[in-house]
C-alpha cells in the first residue's frame, strides 16, 4: 500500500467516528472535554457552530453519531454522545453576546427562505451576520416547522423551541407568518428577492387507501394528527388506538395517544423487529409506556360497522430470514381482525409541491420530487435553492440543519457572482497534546464505566399533562461519568517513520493490538497479516513510509484504537505522537468572496 | 515508565489457548523499564510462547537475579511463582527450587552482566547439572541498571553512549554455553519476535538445560551508532543460520519443506522443533561444527542466530541423582524426613 496521506483532512476526520457520521459533522470529542471541565457554555457554542439548536438537538436528534461511536466496536455501548449535547444546553449561561454581531449596513442582497423550519433558520443565522436582508415566509402562525408541529412536547418542550428559534429571529429575520404561498410564479413574477430558499419539510403523511378508509372519522394520518395535538385541535382519542407503521413517527404518536385518553395503543409492524424504522431507543421509550408493539402484521382493511370504525382485519405474516440478515416477501399465515376506536396512519411522508407550478424551470424527478444539485443545493432554476426534507424527501433535523449550512454557502457565492462549485475544502490543524513524559492535555485512561442511563420522569406523573417533559436530563454526577466514557477520537495517533527504530515497543503495549510492523503488501494481505485481523474494511490502515532500518512498514489499524497514548508514551524516540485534529469546516462565512460581496459596489 | 497502567479492555476478538486464557491473562504489571528497551520485547515474546504452550500461570516459577534484566519477571504472568534473587546467584537458587519442585516450569531471566560477571560461576554449574530450565541472558552489552558500564559481552572497540570504547575481550555466552555442554543453545535478538517466540517454546519445552542469548539492546546507554549491541548494528550483521518453528504434541506439521532441507526433533513431551536449514553448511547437531561455526562467524563481526545447538539425549539434574518421580515438595513430611533413628542408620552406612 502506499504511505497514507495524513494531510488529506478527512482521512483524520473519519477517525473521528462520530463527527464523521454528523451530518452537520459536530466536533463531538472537543466539546465532551469542555463539559467535563465544566465548561458549559463553551461545549453549548462548539455545537451551535456546526449543529445551531444544541438544546433542541440534544433531545431529539437521530444521532447518526452514536451507532457510528467507536465505544461501540470496543465495547457495545456508544458513548451518550447526544445527552451529553443537552448537558451542555442546561448548564450553559447567557450565550447572547457570543453571538456573531449583525452588521447594521446591510449589503443590499435580499434572501427569501419559506418555510420557518430547522433548514431555513440554519440559512438565516449563516447570512445574517454577513449583511443579508433575510425574509422568512411560514403558512403556520408560529415558527419551526415540524420540530413543533411534529413532535410531541413531551420530547421537546417548546420553551427550549422558542428559545434557540429566538436567537436567529433576534439577528433581525423579517418573519411573516401565516403567510402561505400558493403559487411561487406569482412570487418570483414579483422579483423581490435575489435568491430563494425552500425549506417547506415533507408535509404530507402517506395514505394508507385500503377498503373502508373513509369510511369513518377515526383514521388519521399520523403527522397530521400530532400538529392538531399540537395546536390543540384534536385533545382526545378513543380508549383503544391502533398505530399502523413503525417509525420514529409512530412512537410520537402512540405515546400521544396515551396522554389524551387512550388507554390501550398497539403498534402494528408489518415486519419483525430489527426491520423496524425507529430508532432502538424510542422504541425503549414507548414500550417503557407499555405500548405493545405488534410485528408481523399487514393491514389489510379497515372494519366499520354503520359509519363506526370497530376494528382493523390484518393478515399475519411469515418470513424468511436469510443467514445475510435479509427478509423476504413472507407468507400469510391467517387473518385476523384487532379490535379498536381509532387508527393512526405512521407509514412515511411524501414531499408536497402543489403550490410550484411544474414550467417555471424548476425540474422534478419521477417521484414529484425538485432535483436539487448535492453540494449546492440549487435546484435547475437558477437562484432557486432547497434543503432540508424539501430537498432530498424525508431525513431528519440535523440534515436539514447541513443542508441550512450548504445552502448558506451557496447563495452568498450565487450573490456574488461566484462558482457555486469552487467552494472552500474542509481544512485540518494537528497539535500535539504532550505536556511531559507522561502527560497529556487530555484525559487519556481508557474509563470502564458503563453507559449512563436518563433518568424519566416517573411512570404514573409524565400521562398528567401532554406537555410534561419525560427525560430529566442527566444529573452531574452521570455527567461526570459518562465523559470520562469518550475516547478522544479527535487526538490521533500521528506516526514519523524516520524516527523509528523498530523497537516494538509501542506493539507491545497497545492493549488492543493494533500496531503491526510487516514487509508491505497489498491491503488485503496485509489487513490478513496484522497483529489481529483487519476485518472492518469500513476502518482505515493507517500506512507508514518505510521505515529506516529495516524498510518494513508500521501499520496502525484505525478501527479499535482507544487512544490510550501508551504507544506514544513507550516509544523512546517520539516517533508516535498523540496529536489533536481539529476539522475546520467551512461555513459561508469563512468563503473569501473576491468581489466584495455589497450589491451597489457589484453592478 | 508509564503513569497509566496498560487498559484491561482488550481486542474484542482475542483468542483464547485451550486453557480458556487470552494473552492478556499472561500479562504483568506495567514495566518500569526505560521506554524502547529491548527487555521490554523480550518480556512480550515471553508473553506469547507461554500463552501458546498453554501453560498453567501457577505452574511457571519466574527466576531472576539483579539487572534491569532480572527486573523483568515482574512485568510477566501475574499469577505464577516467582523468586528476584541476589545478583549472579539465580542459577543456585533455581536449582534449590527445581530440587524441591520438579512439577514447575522454570524461567530464569538474567543479563550480561548477571550471568557473565558475578554470577559466572553460578551459570557455569547450572549448565554442568543441565538444570531442567529455560535460561534467558537478556544481552545489552552493558549494565544498564547500573548506568551502563560496559559488560563482559561489550565488543572490542564498541562505544557505549559515554566514555571511551571497550577494550577487554568479550565473553561469548553462546560458545561458552557450547562449550561447557549446554544441552539446548539459541540466540536471538528482542527485535525478531518471528524467531524468538519459537525459540522460547522450543526451550521451555526441551528437558534439561535450555540457554538463550537474546540480543536485546540498552536504548538509554548503549543504543548509539558505535555501539554492536545497538538495533541498527544487530540488524545490519543479523546472520540466522537456522529458522526454526516449533510444533506442540498434538499437531501435525503443517509448512512445507523442500526434501533435506527440514530436519524435525522430536522432544520428550511428543512437540516438534522444525529446523530449516538457512545457512546450508549448519548442523545444529554437531556441537564440534558448531562450535568452529561461531568462532568463524565472530571474527566476520555477524551475529549469528537461530537454535545453534541441540543434545536433547542427555539426562537432566533429577535423571542423574534419581530423584523421586514425585516432587519433594509434595511428599508428606514424615515420608521426607525419616527421623533421626533412621537418618543414624543412613550415617552408619558410610562408616
Ligand atoms: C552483589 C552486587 N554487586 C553489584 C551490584 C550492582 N549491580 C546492580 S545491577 C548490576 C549489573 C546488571 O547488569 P545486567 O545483568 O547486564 O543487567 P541489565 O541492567 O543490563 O539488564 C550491578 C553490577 C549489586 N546489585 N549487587
Ligand atoms: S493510542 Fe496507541 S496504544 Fe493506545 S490503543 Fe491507540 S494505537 Fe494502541
Ligand atoms: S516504540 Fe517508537 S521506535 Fe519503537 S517501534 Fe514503536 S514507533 Fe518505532
Ligand atoms: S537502562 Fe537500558 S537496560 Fe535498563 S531499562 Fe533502560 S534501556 Fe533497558
Ligand atoms: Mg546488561
Amino acid at each position: 500500500m502506499k504511505p497514507t496521506n495524513i494531510e488529506d483532512p478527512n482521512y483524520f476526520h473519519k477517525v473521528v467516528d462520530c463527527q464523521w457520521a454528523c451530518p452537520a459533522h459536530t466536533d463531538v470529542p472537543r466539546y465532551i472535554r469542555m463539559i467535563a471541565q465544566g465548561r458549559f457554555t463553551d461545549a453549548y457554542m462548539v455545537n451551535r457552530e456546526s449543529n445551531i439548536f444544541p438544546g433542541i438537538l440534544g433531545r431529539v436528534c437521530d444521532r447518526p453519531c452514536e451507532p457510528a461511536c467507536r465505544r461501540n466496536r470496543v465495547e457495545d455501548k456508544s458513548v451518550a454522545i447526544c445527552r451529553l449535547k443537552r448537558v451542555a444546553a442546561d448548564h450553559r449561561d447567557d450565550i447572547t453576546d457570543r453571538l456573531p454581531k449583525i452588521p447594521t449596513k446591510k449589503n443590499g442582497f435580499k434572501i427569501a427562505l419559506i418555510g420557518a423550519g430547522c433548514a431555513s433558520l440554519a440559512v438565516a443565522n449563516d447570512l445574517l451576520p454577513l449583511g443579508y436582508d433575510i425574509t422568512i415566509f411560514e403558512a403556520l402562525n408560529t415558527t419551526g416547522g415540524l420540530m413543533r408541529t411534529n413532535i410531541p412536547q413531551f420530547r421537546l418542550p417548546p420553551e427550549t423551541l422558542d428559545e434557540e428559534i429566538q436567537y436567529i429571529l433576534d439577528m433581525g429575520v423579517d418573519l411573516k407568518l401565516n403567510h402561505r404561498i400558493n403559487s411561487f410564479n406569482e412570487f418570483l413574477d414579483k422579483q423581490e428577492f435575489d435568491a430563494v430558499f425552500v425549506g417547506t419539510g415533507a408535509p404530507k403523511g402517506k395514505e394508507l387507501d385500503l377498503p373502508g378508509r373513509f369510511e369513518s372519522n377515526n383514521v388519521h394520518i399520523g403527522i397530521e394528527w400530532l400538529e392538531s395535538v399540537a395546536f390543540e385541535h384534536v385533545e382526545s382519542i378513543g380508549k383503544k388506538v391502533l398505530i399502523i407503521g413503525v417509525g420514529n413517527t409512530a412512537m410520537d404518536c402512540c405515546r400521544s395517544s396515551l396522554r389524551i385518553g387512550a388507554k390501550e395503543v398497539k403498534v402494528m409492524a408489518r415486519k419483525p423487529r430489527g426491520f423496524f424504522k425507529a430508532s432502538e431507543w424510542e422504541l425503549e421509550d414507548a414500550e417503557e409506556e407499555n405500548i405493545e408493539i405488534i410485528v408481523n402484521h399487514s393491514p389489510k382493511a379497515f372494519v366499520v360497522e354503520g359509519h363506526k370504525l370497530v376494528g382493523m382485519l390484518f393478515e399475519e405474516m411469515e418470513y424468511q430470514i436469510d443467514d445475510k440478515g435479509n427478509i423476504d416477501r413472507g407468507k400469510v399465515i391467517r387473518e385476523k381482525i384487532i379490535y379498536c376506536d381509532d387508527v393512526i396512519l405512521a407509514i412515511g411522508q411524501d414531499n408536497a409541491f402543489p403550490w410550484i407550478e411544474r414550467d417555471i424551470g424548476i425540474d422534478f424527478d419521477k417521484w414529484d420530487c425538485p432535483v436539487v444539485d448535492e453540494t449546492t443545493m440549487m435546484s435547475s432554476r437558477k437562484g432557486i435553492f432547497f434543503g432540508g426534507d424539501a430537498a432530498f424527501g424525508p431525513k431528519n433535523i440535523i440534515w436539514g440543519v447541513a443542508h441550512g449550512h450548504e445552502a448558506a454557502i451557496s447563495i452568498h457565492k450565487y450573490c456574488s457572482k461566484e462558482d457555486l462549485n469552487h467552494r472552500l475544502p474542509p481544512g485540518m490543524n494537528l497539535a500535539s497534546q504532550k505536556m511531559g513524559m507522561h502527560e497529556w492535555s487530555f484525559s487519556n485512561d481508557y474509563d470502564e464505566s458503563e453507559r449512563r442511563l436518563m433518568p424519566h420522569v416517573d411512570l404514573k406523573e409524565r400521562f398528567k399533562q401532554l406537555n410534561i417533559e419525560v427525560e430529566l436530563g442527566f444529573t452531574l454526577e452521570q455527567t461526570v461519568t459518562e465523559v470520562e466514557r469518550c475516547l478522544n477520537c479527535d487526538i490521533q495517533t500521528v506516526f514519523t517513520a524516520n524516527l523509528c527504530i523498530e523497537c516494538d515497543a509501542c506493539i507491545d503495549i497497545c492493549p488492543v493490538d493494533c500496531l503491526t510492523i510487516t514487509d508491505n503488501d497489498d491491503e488485503d494481505k496485509l489487513r490478513s497479516k496484522l497483529t489481529m485481523p483487519a476485518e472492518n474494511t469500513k476502518q482505515d490502515l493507517y500506512v507508514s513510509e518505510a521505515l529506516p532500518q529495516t524498510a518494513k512498514v508500521m501499520i496502525k489499524d484505525e478501527d479499535l484504537c482507544v487512544h490510550c497514548s501508551l504507544c506514544a508514551e513507550r516509544c523512546p524516540t517520539g516517533a508516535w505522537d498523540m496529536q489533536k485534529s481539529t476539522i475546520l469546516l467551512p461555513y459561508a462565512k469563512d468563503e473569501l468572496i473576491s468581489n466584495v460581496v455589497s450589491k451597489n459596489s457589484n453592478n | 515508565m508509564s503513569y497509566i497502567g496498560k487498559p484491561k479492555i482488550s481486542h474484542p476478538k482475542a483468542t483464547k489457548n485451550s486453557i480458556g486464557l487470552t494473552k492478556r491473562d499472561y500479562e504483568g504489571v506495567v514495566s518500569t523499564l526505560c521506554a524502547g528497551c529491548g527487555h521490554d520485547s523480550v518480556t512480550a515474546a515471553i508473553i506469547q510462547a507461554v500463552f501458546e504452550l498453554d501453560i498453567k500461570p501457577h505452574t511457571l516459577g519466574k527466576m531472576s537475579g539483579i539487572g534491569c534484566s532480572s527486573k523483568t519477571p515482574a512485568y510477566f504472568v501475574s499469577q505464577s511463582h516467582g523468586f528476584n534473587s541476589v545478583h549472579g546467584r539465580m542459577p543456585s537458587v533455581t536449582t534449590g527450587a527445581n530440587a524441591a519442585n520438579r512439577d514447575l516450569t522454570y524461567i530464569g531471566v538474567s543479563g550480561d552482566g548477571d550471568s557473565l560477571s558475578i554470577g559466572m560461576g553460578q551459570f557455569a554449574h547450572v549448565i554442568r547439572r543441565n538444570l531442567n530450565m529455560t535460561y534467558i541472558i537478556e544481552n545489552n552489552g552493558v549494565y544498564g541498571l547500573t548506568k551502563g558500564q560496559y559488560s563482559a559481552s561489550a565488543d572490542i572497540g564498541s562505544k557505549a553512549k559515554k566514555g571511551p570504547a571497550n577494550q577487554q575481550k568479550p565473553i561469548d555466552p553462546v560458545s561458552m554455553g557450547i562449550a561447557l555442554g549446554a544441552t539446548f543453545v539459541a540466540r536471538g535478538f528482542s527485535g525478531d519476535k518471528e524467531q524468538l517466540v519459537p525459540l522460547i517454546k522450543a526451550a521451555i519445552r526441551h528437558k534439561g538445560f535450555g540457554l538463550l542469548d537474546i540480543i536485546s539492546p540498552c536504548v538509554t546507554f548503549n543504543d548509539n551508532k558505535e555501539s554492536t549491541k545497538s538495533y541498527s548494528h544487530v540488524r545490519k550483521f543479523y546472520h540466522q543460520v537456522i529458522d526454526t518453528d516449533f510444533v506442540p504434541p498434538a499437531e501435525e506439521i503443517k509448512a512445507k519443506y523442500k526434501k533435506g532441507e527440514a530436519m524435525p526433533i522430536h522432544l520428550h513431551d511428543g512437540s516438534k522443533i522444525v529446523f530449516r536449514r538457512v545457512d546450508k553448511q549448519y548442523d545444529p547437531t554437531d556441537r564440534a561444527g558448531a562450535y568452529a561455526y561461531l568462532r568463524e562467524s565472530i571474527k566476520k563481526q555477524e551475529v549469528t542466530t537461530g537454535l545453534l545447538y541441540i543434545d536433547k539425549e542427555c539426562d537432566d539434574m533429577h535423571e542423574i541423582a534419581q530423584t523421586s518421580d514425585c516432587p519433594l515438595s509434595k511428599i508428606p513430611y514424615d515420608e521426607l524426613a525419616p527421623g533421626s533413628e533412621e537418618l543414624a542408620n543412613i550415617m552408619n552406612r558410610f562408616r
